[in-house]
């Protein structure tokens, strides 16, 4: 044969998947919620995005070229995503020093730190979150208020959010049929018509972004329908003890980060399981600790602590959780 | 909904080109190079000597023990070496050289195609004809077939699978001989019931051959005990366990044989290789090889003399493209790829695929993201992302509890992997060094 020809092993042909196309899709999947982000925050929220979005990419970029002095990798668009899910889990009128420095935290600390994409244990969104909330607590829990302050920045109208409301009455000793009308209907909290972080409020674009998530199969519904399935038992059974303490299960899986955190944050591909049992048991355990921090912690909220929580346990359940292998458990004439 | 495999499997791209192209015989080549080793087990030993006029269908290397087998001439001519020569495997093997003279056959061979459907010889026969006529498996993992047969002290065979998947992409040359020889191969499997002693057979059709499973739905009833059925496309249904556990939902152990939850798997090829050597005398000297590639300008389906150089197939469909990135033997998920194409067809090629530059290079490989697909993909429940990791480290005593012996190599992960890490590189040499592992801890 005189053509000179590539010899390599099998397999000769693949899928054409690539990281960069799927952290594209994650970037589609939450386009619907920061339109609606866009709609009822308006110029807050595009400031605090693109912050936090070109912040994420630069520290990556220069952490890797000068620190870690190898190739920037920031084209996988692995940052891109950690600055849209940091800026869609803080106040769109979060001064813009603070969402530099969560960035920082998030890319240099929580990311780079362990040596970028694919080796750190915890998500570096979430990271600089919690870092945010803990360092910054008064800016980080003033709430603009969706619609009313479209076109102001910093000096946006505030409001609290729906879980704020709730923890705030019963320690006043107010039940919740008296609470009333200060929380919002089921149906607006869908739309996210409620205070919260900017991206996190509308239930039914994240809940878009989920079905490309699954249709595109960036993702398996593991993770994000067992800390469903496990919010809504548990408060379902705190509700039923009695409804006048304990909030509905709706109003739980609606409020606070439970949508965007268990679509998008738990869902994190570095930072959880890699088999679907492994899947369900962080999934169950994210639903319980965030149950348990809004009822009985000192915080209202409590998604990001159950996420970071478990992300420490997944090591643990990688190596100790298989899956099922083929030809384990012999059924005869099954 | 159609019938398939709970665990794992990918979708490659079918790439079934030449699926309309009818069984073209291919001319005689001028000479054929044989090799004595076309099977797993042990080489089979010559029994010709330089110079030896020998005819089609004689026997020119016997079976040298219970896993091996006959290997015969597929011309007519006179022996002109027996030396190493380069095979698909990459290496040098030993294979017998003969010049071409005439299309003389040995005599007991019928050579008419009229169907012969009854079934003349007892079990204990079939068996004795299809060992002396050196089939086996040609599906392409080349087990000698009289081996399956012989179903071990204590174990019984309760149904015979035929497997008519052809889940790799771009080969067709199963499909098409479902579509011509179909009689051929009912008769061939109604002649391996009868040596199994089964009642019942199921043939396995991926329903991307709606054709072959519409024709031979259309004839079955003819034959007793024979059901079609047609399977939802995914790769690898086309393993042996893969194919059971959809037909009959019975998963074979981990580090077992098919046998041992009743079950016997033959490839469509196959049975009509057993027909050929039942009914007419025909031992396995031809076969059924798909030519195919996208800018290749013929693709077809050739009935190949075993030793024909694969130069001559290409030859014959238009001769290698100007643009030719690598010429693979066998399907694209676990074919592989020569280093020249002046190696001879064997027993188990079932196709020549040619690819362009643009598909043949490997994309460079990014970090592990530990998107868990490879594990998602795996058809045996395996986590290839740890077995890779293992081996790159070298820590194979590890890899052996992680079941890395049960990997079949039919490159799901790498072909998945969105990082485009080289997966099984990495598995294939971890099973490697697990089997010394074993060996040495036997010894």
């Amino acid at each position: 044969m005189d053509k000179q020809v590539i010899v390599s092993p099998s397999p000769h042909v693949h899928s054409g998947e690539s990281t960069s196309r799927l952290m594209f899709n994650v970037v589609l999947a939450l386009m619907p919620a920061f339109a609606v982000s866009l709609y009822y925050f308006g110029v807050g929220a595009l400031i605090v995005t693109l912050l936090a979005v070109g912040s994420c990419v630069i520290f990556e970029y220069l952490i890797q070229k000068f620190l870690m002095k190898g190739n920037p990798t920031i084209t996988d668009g692995s940052a891109i995503v950690t600055g849209l899910l940091l800026a869609f889990n803080v106040p769109s009128n979060l001064p813009w020093h603070i969402v530099v420095i969560g960035s920082l935290v998030a890319i240099g600390v929580a990311k780079m730190s362990f040596g970028g994409l694919g080796s750190n244990p915890f998500n570096p969104a979430l990271v600089g979150r919690v870092f945010m909330l803990i360092s910054f607590p008064v800016q980080m829990t003033s709430w603009p208020l969706p619609v009313a302050s479209r076109l102001q920045y910093l000096d946006a109208v505030t409001g609290p959010t729906p879980l704020a409301i709730l923890k705030e009455g019963l320690k006043n000793g107010e039940t919740i049929s008296q609470m009333g009308d200060k929380i919002p209907s089921h149906m607006q909290m869908f739309m996210g018509l409620m205070g919260g972080s900017l991206g996190e409020i509308a239930a039914f674009a994240l809940l878009i972004g989920f079905a490309w998530l699954l249709f595109t199969k960036v993702i398996t519904w593991h993770i994000p329908v067992s800390i469903f399935t496990t919010i809504a038992v548990f408060t379902g059974i705190l509700w039923m003890i009695n409804p006048e303490t304990n909030a509905d299960p709706i109003f739980h899986l609606l409020t606070g980060g439970v949508m965007i955190g268990a679509i998008f944050m738990a869902t994190d591909y570095v930072t959880s399981p890699m088999n679907p049992v492994g899947m369900w048991i962080f999934g169950i355990g994210i639903g319980l600790l965030t149950v348990i921090i809004r009822v009985w912690g000192a915080y209202p909220e409590g998604v990001s602590f159950a996420i970071l929580i478990m992300n420490a346990f997944v090591p643990l359940l990688n190596r100790y959780v298989k899956p099922k292998r083929f030809g384990e458990e012999v059924k005869r004439n099954g | 909904m159609l019938k398939t495999f709970s665990k794992g499997g990918v979708h490659p791209p079918e790439n079934k080109i030449s699926a309309g192209k009818s069984i073209e015989i291919l001319p005689l080549p001028q000479k054929v190079s044989i090799p004595v080793s076309q099977h797993i087990g042990a080489p089979a030993t010559v029994l010709v000597v330089k110079g030896d006029k020998v005819k089609v269908g004689q026997v020119i290397a016997q079976s040298a023990g219970f896993v091996s087998a006959n290997i015969h001439s597929s011309v007519s001519g006179t022996v002109e070496s027996i030396d190493a020569v380069l095979d698909s495997t990459g290496y040098k093997r030993q294979a017998v050289t003969i010049t071409v003279e005439g299309d003389e056959w040995i005599e007991n061979i019928d050579r008419s195609t009229d169907l012969k459907k009854d079934i003349q010889l007892n079990a204990q026969d079939i068996i004795k004809r299809i060992n002396e006529s050196g089939i086996v498996g040609l599906g392409g993992a080349t087990f000698p077939s009289h081996v399956k047969l012989s179903v071990p002290a204590g174990k019984k065979a309760e149904v015979l699978i035929i497997n008519g998947v052809e889940c790799e992409p771009y080969l067709t040359s199963d499909h098409r001989l479902m579509l011509e020889k179909g009689h051929e191969m009912m008769v061939g499997i109604q002649i391996l019931m009868r040596a199994l002693n089964v009642e019942k057979a199921l043939i396995g059709i991926e329903n991307n051959k709606p054709d072959a499973i519409k024709y031979l739905k259309s004839i079955v009833g003819e034959y007793k005990g024979v059901e079609v059925h047609s399977l939802k496309v995914k790769y690898p249904q086309g393993g042996e366990k893969q194919l059971i556990k959809a037909l009959i939902n019975r998963e074979v152990p981990s580090g077992g044989l098919p046998i041992d939850i009743g079950a016997v798997v033959h490839n469509v090829g196959t049975a009509f290789a057993v027909y050929e050597a039942v009914q007419k005398n025909k031992p396995l000297f031809e076969r059924v090889v798909t030519v195919t590639g996208k800018n290749l300008p013929k693709t077809a389906n050739y009935m190949v003399r075993i030793g024909t150089s694969v130069a001559e197939l290409i030859a014959a469909a238009g001769g290698l493209p100007e643009d030719t990135g690598k010429v693979v033997n066998g399907g694209p998920m676990m074919g592989k790829a020569l280093t020249s194409t002046d190696v001879p067809v064997t027993k188990g090629t079932s196709g020549i695929i040619v690819f362009q530059s643009k598909e043949s290079k490997r994309k460079a490989d990014s970090v592990c993201i530990r998107c868990g697909k490879c594990v998602s993909v795996c058809p045996m429940g395996l986590e290839p992302y740890l077995l890779n990791r293992l081996s790159q480290r070298m820590m194979f005593e590890n890899m052996e509890p992680e079941h890395v012996l049960d990997c079949m190599e039919c490159g799901s992960c790498s072909f998945e992997c969105p990082a485009n890490l080289p997966l099984l590189d990495y598995i294939r040499l971890g099973k490697a060094e697990v089997n010394k592992i074993i060996r040495a801890r036997k010894n």
